[in-house]
C-alpha cells in the first residue's frame, strides 16, 4: 500500500490536469482578493460618517468601467475554456498499442476480465508506462468507475459500451471508487487499482489461472447458444457473416452506417432489431434474457478474433 | 417565524395602526385569504417548517459523518436522509422561498399594486405547494425515498424499493403551483404597475423575480414531464428508460438537467435581487450599472436553458456536446460577474452602514463569488471529470444555494421584516446570528471542496479513513450553522411578541413597498403612488450621495404632500 493522506498524482492525465487546477486556483484566488478588496475597501472608506471625499464617477467612466470588467471576464473565460478544453481533447482517444481490459460493474462489485482471460474482483492489475483502454459496462444500474490518483472518473451505463483509458506513471496501488449512487451498498463499492512494473505485471498475469481465455469463451457460447446456427458460413440461414467484421463499416437497412466495434456487437446480440444489416431480415431472436455480461463480453470478444484473423 | 403574527398585545405603546393583519385571526380567515401579503405569510410559515425538517436530515447526516464507518445510521437510512435533505431543501424551501415569500408579499407593493392579477390563482399555489409537501413528508413517514433527489434512472424505476412514486407525486403536485406562481408573477409585473412605474424603473427586485418567474412557467413543466416518465415506467413498466427494452436510462438525465439547471437560477436570481434592495439602501447609493444588471439577470435566465449538459460531462455524452455545453457554461460566467462587480462598485462613494441585513448582504457576495468561480472549475472538463460526484459539488451548489440564497433570504427577510410584521428586532442578535451563519458555513463547507478534490464521492455513508479530519470539520461547522439558524427563530419570535413598532420606513429606503404603512393596509395603498424617478434615488440630486439625515426630510416633505414621489 502506498496510499498516502494527500491525492497521489499517478496517470499522465493526472499531470496535466493539476498544472490547469492549480491554474485555476491562482485565478480564483486573485478574484476573491479582489473582490474582498473593493468590499472591505469601500466599506471603510466610505462608513457612514468617514471623511472621505465622496463624488460620483462620471457617466462615461462608468460605461468605461462597465465594459472594461465585462471584456476582462469574457476574455478569461474564453481562456480558461480554451486551455481546459485543449486538454480535454488532447486526452480524447486512446493512442494505439493500448492493453484491452472488460470491467463489468454491478451492485455492489467491480470486475475485470483482461486480454487472456483472467478475471479479478474489486481489485485491477495494470502495468505502469502503458495506455489500458478500458472497456466499460454495467449489469444494472449507473455506476462510476473513479480513480482519483488518475483524475479519471467515467460513468458506466447499462446498456452501452463506454470506453476509458489511462496511462500509469506511478507503481502503487491507488484507490477505486463507485461515484455515481448505486443504492445501499454505494459507498462500500470500492476496489483498487494496482499498478505494477511491466515485468511484475507479466508475471502476475501468467501466474492467474490457465482457464479457458475469453475468446475461447466465445468460441464455445457462439455454439452453445445457437449463434453458429445462422452465422456459420456453412448456415442455410441468410444471416451475416462475422468473418472479418470487427472495425467494418457496415451499411444498415435504414440507410445509416455504422462501425462495428465492441458496443455495436454487443447490442446486436442484446437488441437485433436496433441496427439490422442492410440486405438481411430483422429474424435474429433477442439474446437480452438468456446470456449475462460475461458470456456478452466473451462473445464479443471472439467476433473480434474472426476479424483480427480474417480466418 | 411558524407562529402567525398577531395584531399586538394589548400594551398600547406596542399598538401598530391597522393593518391587513387586522382582517381577522381566526385560521379561516388565513387559509382563505386572497391577500398577497397573508399568502406570503403563509408560504414563509411553510417554508419555514421544511427548512428545519431539511435541516434535522442535514444534522443527522453530520453526525453519521464524523466517523469513517457508517455507525450512526444504516446505509438505507442514510440514503434515505440525504434524498430527504434534497427534496425538501430544494422543492419546498429553496424554490419558494424568496419568490413565493418576499416575492409574494413585497413585489406587489414594490411596483405599487393593491394585490397580484390574480389573487385567488395565489392562494391556489399554495395548496397546492402546501399538498405537494405533504404528499413528500407521507412519502418520508411511509419509509422514504432512496434515489437522491435526482431521481436517475434506472435506479428510480428499476431497482428502489422506496418510495419513489409518492415522492414524485409531490414535487408534481408543487410543480404545478410554482407554474401558477410564475404565471401570476409575470401577469402581475405587465398589468399592475402604477403609474409611472416602467420598466426601466422597476427596482432590480422587481426585475429578477419577473425572470424567475418566466424560468418557472418554462422549465416547471418538464421537471412535470420526467417526474411523470418515471410514475408511469414504475407503474406500467413501460421501458422508456430500460436498456433490456429499447430504453435509454441517459435520456432521463437529458430531461432532468433541462429543468434543474434553470431551476438553479430560479433559486439564486431571486437573491440577487434582494441583495441589490438592500445594498443599495445602506450604502445609500444608487446601484452602479442599472441596466446591466437589468440585462445580466435577463442573460442569466437565457443562458440557463442552454447549459444542462454541464452536468453529464462523465455520462458518456458525445465530445462535442460536452465541448458547446462548456463554452456557454464559461458564457455565463459573465453576467454574473457583472452582478458582483457592479455591486462592489454601488458601494463606492456611499454612506454605509451596517445593519444585520446588510451583513447578510455583504456575506452573500462573498460566498456567492467562491461558489461562482468554482462553477468554472466545473465548466472545465477535465476538472469536472475528477470532482464531479464528489463533495466539490456538494460545496460548490451549497456556497450559492446555501452561501448565496439562504444568505439573501435572510437579508431580504430582516430587511423587510418591519414592514411585514410593522415591528422592531434586536440589532445586536441579529448581527450575530450575520456573522455567525458566515463563519458557520465557511466552516462546514469550505472543507468538502477539500475532500472532493482528494476524491470523496458524494452519497457516501461509510469512507475511506483518509478523509475523516476534514469532515469533523465539516461536522463541527455544521454545529454553528444550526446555532446561526436557530437564532433567529429566537429574536425574530420575540420581535413578533414584544417588537416596538418600527415606522413607516426605518431604513429610510426608496422603494414603493416604504411609502405606506407597517404593517401595510389590506388594499397596500390609502392613493396608489406615481413614480416620477429612477429607483434607488439615494442621491438628493441624482450625482451627490445624501447621508441619511438629509435624505430623512426629502421623505417627510413627501409623506405631507401625501406621497406625491
Amino acid at each position: 500500500m502506498t496510499q498516502s493522506h494527500w491525492l497521489a498524482s499517478a496517470s499522465t492525465q493526472a499531470e496535466s490536469f493539476d498544472r490547469l487546477f492549480l491554474g485555476l486556483s491562482i485565478f480564483s484566488g486573485l478574484i476573491i482578493l479582489l473582490v474582498a478588496a473593493l468590499l472591505i475597501g469601500f466599506s471603510i472608506r466610505f462608513r457612514s460618517g468617514s471623511k472621505a471625499t465622496r463624488h460620483n464617477v462620471p457617466g462615461l467612466h462608468r460605461r468605461e468601467i462597465e465594459i472594461g470588467w465585462i471584456a476582462a471576464t469574457a476574455f478569461a473565460a474564453l481562456f480558461i475554456f480554451w486551455w481546459a478544453t485543449s486538454l480535454n481533447l488532447q486526452f480524447q482517444e486512446p493512442p494505439d498499442g493500448s492493453i484491452e481490459i472488460h470491467v463489468t460493474a454491478k451492485q455492489w462489485m467491480w470486475k475485470a476480465s483482461h486480454e487472456n482471460g483472467a478475471r479479478e474482483l474489486g481489485t485491477l492489475h495494470v502495468p505502469v508506462g502503458q495506455p489500458v483502454k478500458l472497456y466499460l459496462e454495467s449489469q444494472d444500474v449507473i455506476h462510476s468507475f473513479f480513480v482519483p490518483a488518475f483524475r479519471l472518473k467515467q460513468d458506466v451505463v447499462p446498456g452501452r459500451t463506454i470506453i476509458a483509458w489511462f496511462k500509469a506513471t506511478e507503481p502503487g496501488t491507488y484507490e477505486l471508487l463507485c461515484a455515481e449512487y448505486c443504492g445501499t451498498g454505494h459507498s462500500r463499492m470500492r476496489g483498487e487499482v494496482v499498478v505494477m512494473t511491466p515485468d511484475d505485471f507479466a508475471r502476475w498475469l501468467g501466474d492467474q489461472s490457465e482457464g479457458s481465455t475469453l475468446v475461447a469463451a466465445g468460441r464455445d457460447l457462439f455454439t452453445s447458444v445457437g449463434c453458429s446456427g445462422c452465422h456459420a458460413p456453412a448456415s442455410a440461414v441468410h444471416a451475416p457473416d462475422l468473418n472479418g467484421l470487427y472495425g467494418r463499416e457496415v451499411p444498415l437497412a435504414d440507410g445509416r452506417t455504422i462501425t462495428a466495434d465492441a458496443a455495436y456487437l454487443r447490442d446486436s446480440i442484446l437488441l437485433p432489431r436496433r441496427d439490422v444489416v442492410a440486405g438481411y431480415e430483422p429474424i435474429m431472436p433477442d439474446f437480452a434474457k438468456l446470456l449475462d455480461e460475461d458470456e456478452v463480453e466473451a462473445l464479443v470478444a471472439y467476433i473480434r478474433s474472426l476479424g483480427d484473423n480474417d480466418q | 417565524m411558524t407562529d402567525i403574527p398577531q395584531t399586538g398585545p394589548a400594551d398600547h405603546s406596542y399598538a401598530l395602526p391597522p393593518s391587513y393583519l387586522g382582517a381577522g385571526s381566526t385560521l379561516k380567515s388565513w387559509l382563505l385569504t386572497t391577500d398577497h401579503k397573508r399568502i406570503g405569510l403563509l408560504y414563509l410559515a411553510t417554508i419555514t417548517f421544511f427548512f428545519f425538517v431539511g435541516g434535522v436530515a442535514a444534522t443527522l447526516m453530520r453526525m453519521e459523518l464524523i466517523t469513517p464507518a457508517g455507525d450512526l445510521v444504516s446505509a438505507d437510512t442514510y440514503n434515505r436522509l440525504f434524498t430527504l435533505h434534497g427534496v425538501i431543501m430544494v422543492w419546498f424551501f429553496l424554490v419558494p422561498a424568496i419568490p413565493a415569500t418576499l416575492g409574494n408579499f413585497i413585489m406587489p407593493l414594490s411596483i405599487g399594486a393593491r394585490d397580484v392579477a390574480f389573487p385567488r390563482l395565489n392562494l391556489l399555489s399554495w395548496y397546492l405547494t402546501a399538498a405537494g409537501g405533504a404528499l413528500a413528508l407521507v412519502s418520508l413517514l411511509m419509509g422514504g425515498v432512496d434515489t437522491g433527489w435526482t431521481f436517475y434512472t434506472p435506479y428510480s424505476t428499476l431497482y428502489s424499493n422506496s418510495w419513489v412514486t409518492l415522492a414524485a407525486a409531490g414535487v408534481f403536485v408543487a410543480g404545478f403551483g410554482t407554474i401558477a406562481t410564475g404565471l401570476n408573477f409575470i401577469v402581475t409585473v405587465h398589468t399592475q404597475r402604477t403609474q409611472g412605474m416602467t420598466w426601466m424603473r422597476l427596482p432590480l427586485f422587481v426585475w429578477s423575480i419577473y425572470a424567475t418567474a418566466i424560468m418557472m412557467v418554462l422549465a416547471t413543466p418538464v421537471l412535470a414531464i420526467a417526474l411523470l416518465m418515471v410514475v408511469a415506467e414504475r407503474l406500467f413498466n413501460l421501458g422508456l428508460f430500460n436498456p433490456d427494452q429499447g430504453g435509454d436510462p441517459i435520456i432521463f438525465q437529458h430531461i432532468f438537467w433541462f429543468y434543474s439547471h434553470p431551476a438553479v437560477y430560479i433559486m439564486i436570481l431571486p437573491g440577487m435581487g434582494v441583495v441589490t434592495e438592500v445594498l443599495t439602501c445602506f450604502g445609500r447609493r444608487r446601484v452602479f450599472g442599472y441596466e446591466a444588471m437589468v440585462f445580466a439577470i435577463l442573460g442569466i435566465a437565457i443562458f440557463s436553458f442552454f447549459v444542462w449538459g454541464h452536468h453529464m460531462f462523465v455520462s458518456g455524452q458525445s465530445t462535442y456536446a460536452s465541448l458547446i455545453f462548456s463554452l456557454l457554461s464559461f458564457v455565463v460566467a459573465v453576467p454574473s460577474a457583472i452582478k458582483v462587480f457592479n455591486w462592489s462598485a454601488t458601494l463606492y462613494g456611499g454612506h454605509i452602514t451596517f445593519e444585520a441585513s446588510m451583513l447578510y448582504a455583504l456575506g452573500f457576495i462573498g460566498l456567492f463569488t467562491l461558489g461562482g468561480l468554482t462553477g468554472l472549475y466545473l465548466a472545465s472538463i477535465p476538472i469536472d471529470v475528477h470532482v464531479t460526484d464528489t463533495y466539490f459539488i456538494v460545496a460548490h451548489f451549497h456556497y450559492i444555494m446555501v452561501g448565496g440564497m439562504v444568505s439573501a433570504f435572510f437579508a431580504g427577510l430582516h430587511y423587510w421584516w418591519p414592514k411585514i410584521t410593522g415591528r422592531t428586532y434586536s440589532e445586536g442578535f441579529a448581527r450575530l446570528a450575520a456573522l455567525l451563519m458566515f463563519v458557520g458555513f465557511n466552516f462546514t463547507f469550505f472543507p468538502q471542496f477539500i475532500l472532493g478534490y482528494l476524491g470523496m464521492p458524494r452519497r457516501y455513508w461509510s469512507y475511506p479513513p483518509e478523509f475523516q479530519i476534514l469532515n469533523i470539520v465539516s461536522s463541527f461547522g455544521a454545529l454553528i450553522l444550526a446555532a446561526a439558524y436557530l437564532l433567529p427563530m429566537i429574536y425574530l419570535g420575540l420581535s413578533l411578541w414584544r417588537g416596538r413598532p418600527a415606522g413607516n420606513n426605518p431604513w429610510k429606503a426608496t422603494g414603493l413597498e416604504w411609502a405606506t404603512t407597517s404593517p401595510p393596509p389590506r388594499d397596500n395603498f390609502d392613493v396608489r403612488p406615481v413614480v416620477n424617478r429612477e429607483p434607488y434615488s439615494y442621491h438628493d440630486d441624482g450625482s451627490l450621495p445624501s447621508n441619511r439625515d438629509e435624505h430623512e426630510e426629502n421623505v417627510n416633505s413627501q409623506d405631507s404632500e401625501g406621497r406625491g414621489m
